[in-house]
């Protein structure tokens, strides 16, 4: 199971707010967030690795950042 | 490439850095404890430009146009100048209005909150202990999905225009430079006494300001981040910053004789503990609806955001507000209607907090 986020536009700290709320509610063991600033990508990362997850694929196309994280 | 400035070393690297640089520029000739203050830096630029009148804050501060600057030639060499802007800028003005006349009535920015702490000035607890209350007032909100909505991506134009001002009041400090003893040149007012007429040489405060400014881009070194990602996730990676930055304040002080520890007679301080904590609580709650601390606002300004740049321009607005209404306070204490500004400003901040919700955006 995977879930997508997409966090593009939205400012400290919606995107990591939004991730751990997938991290805690999906019941997915993959989630895919969608983010547009290099700040939104570290801080998610950073959020993602201290629940326990890791990252699997950083993606960057037109401008945009596609980070993908496992339940570990 | 990995940006090692975001890495756990990297911001407790730039909060020394930014501790050691705050006291020097006080040693250089800054107000007492007031190496850098972003709130009050820029109510002295609303001075220097006449958009208030109160003698003896006018001075257009090189500080804040390094920030900005510095920022922005860190966005373009790392490639992160991203022009964007639309997430409800009015609504920011607002925020940057009310948290300019909160940070002016403790008489300080969380930045100079956490220098006067380390330059032993008691009164700051008061201050950081209601920042710290009105940003946990601020996660409450997000909590509940309060949200500014998207931004959307713009043009390189609309994301250089607050870098294009800074670089226009560099032009007129440069055009109109002060004359010893004269409280105008040219269109631009200077301070002769007071805070406003104790600064740094231009040239230092400049190369100060940008490398801070670079150093905080690269970092997202924020003073609200800090607080409100700690109290939000239990994250300490922006606190550490902080306390970082107050540790080397306290050493540089310590170096340079500028710590005195007290309550009475603290540089450009009062005393009233009640407002102290008050007028930093309607700050914190602004900063965290904002989504940064000013000096972050800077650099995101740098960076190409449209809307951190209204903020700024919201919190210039504000000082002049604050002047012209005497909503600011002075060593003496509270402004004449500096009580009705503060919960004024908590009214507009908790309305604004309840009513901009995902659903709606």
């Amino acid at each position: 199971m995977s879930a997508k986020i997409d966090a593009r536009g939205l400012s400290c700290p919606q995107p990591v707010l939004m991730t751990l709320h997938a991290i805690k509610t999906e019941k997915a063991d993959e989630i895919e967030i969608l983010t547009d600033t290099e700040t939104s990508k570290e801080n998610v990362v950073r959020s993602a690795a201290r629940q326990g997850w890791s990252v699997i694929d950083i993606l960057e196309e037109e401008g945009n950042f596609r980070v993908k994280i496992r339940k570990k | 490439m990995k940006n090692i400035f975001a890495t756990r070393y990297g911001i407790i690297g730039v909060g020394a850095v930014i501790g050691v640089l705050a006291p020097l520029l006080q040693k250089l000739g800054n107000p007492g404890n007031m190496g850098i203050c972003v709130a009050c830096f820029e109510r002295d630029i609303a001075g220097g430009v006449g958009f208030h009148r109160a003698s003896v804050v006018q001075y257009i501060r090189p500080e804040i146009i390094g920030f900005v600057l510095g920022s922005l030639i860190a966005a373009y060499l790392f490639k992160e100048f991203r022009p964007r802007l639309g997430s409800a800028p009015v609504v920011r003005f607002v925020l940057g209005v009310f948290a300019m006349i909160g940070a002016l009535v403790f008489l300080g920015c969380p930045w100079r909150a956490a220098l006067r702490l380390a330059g032993g000035d008691g009164n700051a607890v008061l201050g950081i202990a209601g920042l710290i209350f009105g940003i946990w007032i601020g996660t409450l909100f997000l909590k509940k999905g309060y949200n500014l909505g998207r931004t959307q991506t713009t043009g390189r134009t609309a994301g250089l225009m607050m870098p294009l001002m800074m670089a226009g009041l560099l032009a007129l400090l440069i055009s109109f430079p002060q004359v010893a003893g004269q409280n105008k040149s040219g269109i631009l007012f200077y301070s002769v006494k007071g805070p406003g007429s104790m600064h740094a040489p231009l040239v230092i405060a400049l190369i100060i300001g940008l490398a801070v400014g670079f150093l905080a881009q690269r970092s997202r070194f924020c003073t609200m981040g800090a607080f409100r990602d700690f109290i939000l996730f239990r994250h300490a990676h922006l606190l550490s910053g902080v306390v970082a930055l107050i540790a080397a304040a306290f050493a540089t002080n310590l170096i340079f004789g500028q710590f005195h520890p007290g309550f009475e007679k603290q540089p450009i301080a009062h005393t009233m503990h009640f407002w102290n904590f008050a007028g930093m609580t309607l700050a914190g709650l602004a900063f965290a609806l904002a989504g940064g601390c000013p000096g972050r606002q800077l650099f995101l300004a740098g960076e190409g955001d449209g809307d951190a740049a209204v903020f700024v321009i919201g919190m210039v607005v504000g000082a002049g507000f604050a002047h012209n209404f005497g909503l600011a306070s002075s060593p003496e204490g509270i402004g004449i209607y500096g009580i009705e500004a503060v919960i004024t400003g908590m009214i507009v901040c908790l309305f604004i907090g309840f009513t901009m919700r995902r659903k709606h955006i």
